[in-house]
Order: structure tokens, then sequence, then C-alpha cells
């Protein structure tokens, strides 16, 4: 079976102003769709079919090498996208709550301390990529990634992200990242980390 | 270096003042050119060229927010934090050449500062050099020559060029170098340089998003074959010239 593009959970200008309407369509309808399809050629005919994305990305040494290079961008890119979208909302931003909101304060502090640490990750890593707050038994940290490389290539579940790649801001934002980052905190989706806590266990 | 003309020694207050104004002094002599940026007061900053044409002198092919913001504030960036990373260490003073050929000579702690700014300082003093509003068509010479007998012709370089910057994931560079006297098309991720693996780098296309996503979105290859329109194949013959 193949991997589908998920829709949007909200309208492209959902967002707005902090994410524009035209980045969000493109973002979804042209970058996503192209890993989900460039991600589907490869490994069509292939015994990744009927696998899930996590448990290719967590094995990738068993791709075959003629194909790991694609699946690891485009499976990368579909995975990454997919949590992305989950993670905002128009009704977003404030700060998380309960044993998502304890973890975060016992591994960067406080939330002040969290927050500064993770928009420097974001705003460091240079050319493109992501930053992650991934958790792993129980315990939250910070870090990034180049390109649609995916903490699950390393063991590590990833229960917030921020897409750093210029596509992700662009068009409203042009070189000022740090302006896209800060706007960032005010739709993110703080319930649904909550529950990506939660489960990641 | 010249190394033939340090033989002037300088009196203890010349090298205070050098050591001051952060300029290299080896051996309790300085290099004439070192000691007379140190007697100006000030050590030598990289500086951001002038774009050699109009914001708009490439349009429709790249249009001219995308240059202005691509030199004004990415390259404007680049070399500032170049400066604030080698002030004060004996870099000052290098060619952008000497210090990307021989990274490993850098101090460990601005090593990558030097790295990603350094190549973004000399990767754009290339790239608006090798395009112009009177650019395009097929080069010629000895430049042309070469081509055809690497790539097969020139619609094969084409080809392969294009395919390279198509293919390269992520930030980064296609390049037409010099290896040694030979052509060779490569790519680079982020800012890296053909220089750092001592390259000349004679064209070269940004495929860094920032290049072309608000004229071209995710259309990445309308990019790259709109660039073949702003060539300045004179310019790149020159640089072809220059390396052999």
């Amino acid at each position: 079976m193949a991997f589908e593009l998920p829709s949007l959970p909200y309208a492209e200008d959902a967002l707005e102003p902090h994410i524009d309407g035209r980045t969000m369509g493109i973002h979804h309808g042209k970058h996503h769709a192209s890993y989900t399809s460039n991600l589907n050629g490869a490994i069509e005919g292939t015994d990744l079919e009927g696998k899930s994305i996590e448990e290719i990305l967590g094995d990738l040494d068993a791709v075959p090498e003629n194909i790991r290079t694609a699946v690891r961008n485009n499976g990368g890119g579909y995975a990454n996208h997919n949590l992305f979208w989950q993670i905002m909302g128009p009704d977003g931003g404030g700060e998380p709550s309960g044993a998502l909101a304890e973890a975060i304060n016992s591994a960067c502090g406080s939330f002040d301390g969290f927050k500064s640490q993770f928009s420097a990750a974001a705003a460091t890593r240079f050319g493109s990529g992501w930053a992650w707050l991934v958790a792993e038994g129980g315990v939250v940290s910070v870090t990034s990634t180049p390109n649609q490389d995916t903490p699950l290539m390393e063991g590590k579940t990833p229960i917030l992200g921020i897409d750093v790649w210029e596509h992700a801001y662009y068009l409203n934002y042009q070189n000022r990242r740090p302006d896209y980052i800060a706007a960032f905190f005010n739709v993110i989706n703080w319930a649904k980390v909550g529950e990506l806590f939660d489960a990641a266990g | 270096m010249m190394q033939s003309d340090i033989r002037n020694p300088l009196s203890r207050r010349d090298v205070l003042k050098a050591a001051v104004a952060g300029v290299a002094v080896a051996g309790g002599q300085l290099h004439p050119l070192s000691a007379s940026l140190a007697q100006a007061g000030k050590p030598q900053q990289f500086k951001l060229p002038p774009l050699p044409y109009a914001y708009d002198a490439l349009e429709p092919h790249i249009d001219a927010r995308t240059m202005e913001i691509h030199h004004g504030k990415h390259h404007a960036g680049y070399t500032k934090k170049l400066n604030a990373a080698i002030e004060g260490t004996d870099l000052v003073g290098k060619s952008i050449e000497e210090i990307l050929s021989d990274l490993d000579d850098v101090p460990e702690e601005i090593r990558t500062a030097a790295r990603n700014n350094g190549g973004g300082y000399a990767n754009h003093n290339l790239f608006w050099q090798v395009m112009s509003p009177d650019g395009g068509g097929a080069p010629s010479g000895a430049l042309a020559e070469a081509i055809n007998s690497v790539f097969g012709s020139f619609g094969d370089f084409k080809v392969a060029f294009s395919t390279a910057a198509a293919g390269l994931f992520g930030s980064g560079w296609a390049w037409l170098v010099t290896d040694r006297g030979s052509l060779r098309i490569e790519t680079s991720p982020n800012q890296d340089s053909p220089l750092m693996a001592g390259n000349s780098p004679i064209l070269g296309i940004d495929v860094w998003e920032h290049a072309y996503y608000l004229n071209y979105q995710n259309r990445r290859p309308d990019y790259i074959a709109a660039f073949f329109n702003v060539i300045n194949w004179a310019q790149v013959s020159e640089n072809y010239a220059a390396a052999a």
C-alpha cells in the first residue's frame, strides 16, 4: 500500500498571520506531496511496501543501498511534515501542561529555558533542516537534524519539530528566520505535543 | 606571502600597535602589508563587493527583490559573520582562498563559522560575477573546446550541470570546477566551496531556496533553466584561463 499525503487538519490560511496561506498551500501541496510521491516511487516493488514509515526510518540499514538515499530524504520528508502539520494549530500557542510541562522543566529549567534552547537550535541549524523536541524514556531533549533527517533514524521519538528549510518561511520572512521561529511559538498545538509525549512513554 | 621583504626591523611600538589592531606578528616582524594596515589603525576586513549590475538587471530570469535580499542580506550576513569569526586571529589579512583551502589551519573553535561564512562569502563573490544582463548563449574559445572535450557538447554539459543542480538535496551549490587543469561538475552542501578540496570553481549556481523561492517556489528546475539565460560566459572563460 502506498503512502498517502495526509490532508492538512485546518485550512491553508488558518495559521495566519504567523504562517501565511500561500506558504502553507505550497508547503503541503507541493513539497510534502513530492516527498510522498518520490518515497512511493523509490520503494515500489520492494519489500518496504506495507511497512510503516517509522519502521523504515528506524532501520535505514535494512533499506537496499540503491534506494537508501531516496528513502532517507523522501521518507524523512514524508514523516517530518506529517508531524509538523499536527503539532501546529490555529488555537495554538501558550505553554504545555501536565507531564510534558514537568519533563520540559526538568530538562530545560523552565519553559523559557526550553524556548531559548529550541529557538537557538532552530536558528543555528545551517542550511536546510529541522529542530526537534524528542522524547526518550520519559525524558525530553532539544536537538536538530540536517535536511530531512529525523530523530527516528536514531531511535528517538520526535514530539515537536520546526521546519527551518527556507521553503517553510521565505515567502513571508525571507532571511529573517528568527522572526519565523518566534511566530511558530504562537501556533504550537501543545495539547497534541502532550499526547505525543504520553504515547512515546 | 612575500617573505623576501620582511627584513625591516620594526620598533617595539609598531609591534604593539599592530598587536592591538589584531594583526599577526610572526617572529617579531610584520608582513609589510600588515604593517601598513596596522598603521592605518584597523585590521583588514572582508568587504561585501557591490553587485556589478542593478538589482533588476537579470529580470525576468532572476527578480530584483530576490537579488536585493540575496546580496544585501544573505551575502552581507556571511561577510559580517566571517569578519566577526576571524577578528583578532592571524587569519586577518589572509585571502579568502587561502583560508578556505586550508581549513585545518583555522582554530577549531572558529572553524565551522569560518567554513560556513567564509564559504558563503566566496561563493557569492563568484556567483554575482558569473551572471550578467548580457549573459546566456554558449561559451567560446578554449573553454568551449574543453567543455566539448569533457562532456561531448555544450548541450550535454547543460544537461549534466542542470541535473547536478536539481539533484543536490537541501541547500548547496552546483559547480563547474577545474581539477588539476581538467573540467568537472560537482556539487557541495550548504556553503562548502570547491576551494576546500583545492579545486577552482569557475561557474556556480546557488541552489539554496533563498536564491529562487520568491519567484520560483518549489520549481527549482525552472530556476536552473533560467540561470542559463544569464550566465556570463566571458567571465567564466576568464576564470578558466586564470585557473589553468
